[in-house]
């Protein structure tokens, strides 16, 4: 009926470049809503507004944050991260948390490496179960292990060291840890590490000049989540802490309890601390919702 | 991938084992240890056998607390998971704004959880804060230190700021993974763009959406620090949630006993919702035949 309809079979069908691409043109703006564009804008919008508001201040006297409404600083001090810089009991808070931070992600990739690697590999009694009893870990509520650990590490004299912190931090980072290396390492075939025993490689060797090397981009997504949570997690670093080991998170909580709150300098501490992660998450966008489900998706 | 069988692979994991035994086991034992104790003090613990687990599932407070536990998690869950598969369908195809977008959007998560309390806090001050500010001079009378309803709102557009991305990061990757000759063949079928969703991407999202509503609901129920920094579990308890409750009762009373009995259902909870999540994940890693 209709004369010369484009898709008349056998004409259309056959594969081609040109039929290909067109038909991707037309699938694009045929199947993306066309209020995709506005739904992100939006989206990013919601997300940055209360960034930026905390940008903002930071930026602000006291005198301007509690007497003027202004979207823009009308007068920009760098004054509140002088402060921060200055004070010892302020840059002292992120030089801790750097420490045991680092102390953390060091001690789990180390572990969990090998741990990974048996878990990809091998089948051994008990492999299951215990890969199980590794997510629980990950999945525990710190609430319920705050105050086992605060007498654990008091009874063993390690209350307020970078490296109970640290080793509290393992709870979590170590599972994570493990099943995100599990998960990169299942898509090495298996033929590299035969082949690199036919040709007289000790494990030891193998793992550490051929395997791991193939992986890289798994330690490096390993370790900047084992860096995140122990960055981001405040519970159990503020209950192990008094003073010589007060993470910057807790120095922030301390401030805001006391009257006549320094705003300005709170908000440059809250800026300060979404740094970090500013700086490397360009370097695993890929992989951020792959670390995030654990090494699977 | 075929594994082989080798007991020797204990080896490798053995540091693992120590490591995550001392920093769990040996504290989760002193919870159990506490929960059939009592204490009068001076470190003299006398037999209490199931007395706090009895008295526990009498306490309102607990219940209270789960049940506002599980409306919170609820309602988060209801308003990230549409709303992250949403963004994920809205991500730009290609190109450099892919980068820029997945970027962008990850930020909040990379965010201190004290320090997405504090950005709450503030961006909610009636006096000083964007938002609280802008609903003031709108007329609409919201102050969420004093009001129970705008404190659950706050707190709730607190955790969809916090935690959408997530859900549409996973969404997003999920959608990667659908070749491009589905589209094509829905193309020819003149299929609608509900129909493409509804029996194209959701079923090809399904597993990772599975695996973002589980981790969801697992770190929505354990929440503990943003809310206790935005509005300190009240006004009253409104806001008060299993964590915050427990460390309450643990840490700011003292109150061993009850609070590792607390500690012992809480984790059993968990330890159940984690077993649906590892059956999951093992299923999906069948189906995709690793």
């Amino acid at each position: 009926m209709s004369d010369a309809s484009p898709a008349a079979p056998g004409a259309a069908s056959i594969p081609g470049k040109v039929t290909a691409t067109q038909a991707r043109a037309t699938t694009g703006k045929r199947f993306r809503p066309s209020g995709s564009t506005v739904v992100m804008v939006l989206y990013l919008l919601f997300l940055f507004l209360p960034i930026y508001w905390l940008i903002n201040m930071s930026f602000k006297t006291n005198a301007e944050i509690v007497s003027s409404f202004t979207l823009i600083p009308a007068d920009p001090t760098i004054q509140n991260y002088v402060t921060i810089f200055t004070d010892p009991a302020w840059y002292m808070g992120y030089i801790n948390s750097l420490i045991y931070v680092m102390i953390n992600t060091v001690i789990s990739l180390a572990v969990a490496l090998p741990a990974a690697y048996a878990f990809s590999r091998y089948h051994f009694m008990g492999d299951k179960h215990l890969f199980f009893w590794l997510l629980t870990n990950r999945m525990a509520p710190p609430a319920v292990f705050a105050l086992p650990f605060f007498q654990l590490y008091s009874s063993v004299g390690l209350f307020d060291t970078h490296i109970a912190v640290a080793l509290a931090h393992c709870l979590f980072n170590v599972p994570l840890a493990v099943w995100i290396l599990e998960g990169f390492m299942r898509g090495v075939p298996k033929e590299i590490d035969e082949t690199a025993y036919i040709d007289g490689y000790s494990f030891g060797r193998f793992f550490v000049k051929i395997f791991m090397p193939l992986i890289a981009s798994g330690i490096g997504v390993a370790a900047f989540f084992c860096f995140m949570f122990s960055w981001v997690e405040l519970l159990l670093s503020r209950t192990l802490t008094a003073d010589d080991a007060k993470p910057i998170a807790a120095t922030m909580s301390r401030t805001q309890g006391a009257s006549g709150i320094d705003w300005g300098v709170l908000a440059a501490a809250g800026v300060l601390t979404i740094i970090p992660g500013a700086l490397v998450i360009y370097f695993v966008r890929n992989y951020i919702a792959k670390g995030f489900a654990l090494g699977r998706v | 991938m075929e594994k082989t069988v080798n007991q020797k692979a204990w080896f490798l994991v053995l540091p693992v084992l120590v490591l995550v035994a001392f920093s769990a086991v040996i504290p989760l034992m002193t919870v159990v240890n506490y929960s059939v104790q009592d204490s009068f003090g001076n470190n003299q613990f006398f037999w209490a056998g199931l007395t706090w687990f009895e008295e526990l599932l009498e306490d309102d407070r607990m219940w209270g607390a789960l049940q506002r536990q599980l409306i919170f998690s609820g309602i988060i869950l209801a308003i990230e998971i549409p709303l992250g598969i949403l963004v994920a369908l809205s991500m730009p195809k290609k190109g450099v704004w892919v980068s820029v977008c997945l970027v962008l959007m990850a930020l909040p998560l990379l965010i201190p959880w004290n320090v997405v309390g504090t950005i709450w806090q503030v961006f909610g001050r009636v006096d000083i804060g964007l938002l609280g500010g802008t609903l003031a001079a709108l007329g609409i009378d919201y102050n969420y230190t004093q009001d129970p309803f705008d404190a659950w709102i706050t707190v709730i557009v607190m955790d969809v700021w916090h935690w959408t991305s997530l859900v549409a990061l996973l969404a997003y990757a999920g959608l990667q993974s659908i070749p491009q000759a589905y589209y094509q063949a829905a193309k020819i079928d003149q299929a609608s763009r509900w129909a493409v969703f509804r029996y194209i991407e959701l079923p090809k999202m399904a597993g990772v959406l599975l695996i973002a509503v589980l981790l969801r609901f697992m770190d929505s129920f354990m929440i503990y620090t943003e809310p206790f920094v935005v509005t300190g579990g009240g006004p009253g308890s409104s806001t008060t949630f299993l964590s915050i409750d427990l460390v309450k009762m643990a840490l700011g009373q003292f109150d061993l006993g009850p609070a590792a009995a607390f500690s012992i259902m809480y984790f059993l909870v968990i330890l159940l919702i984690s077993w649906v999540f590892y059956t999951v994940m093992t299923n999906l890693d069948k189906r995709e035949g690793r």
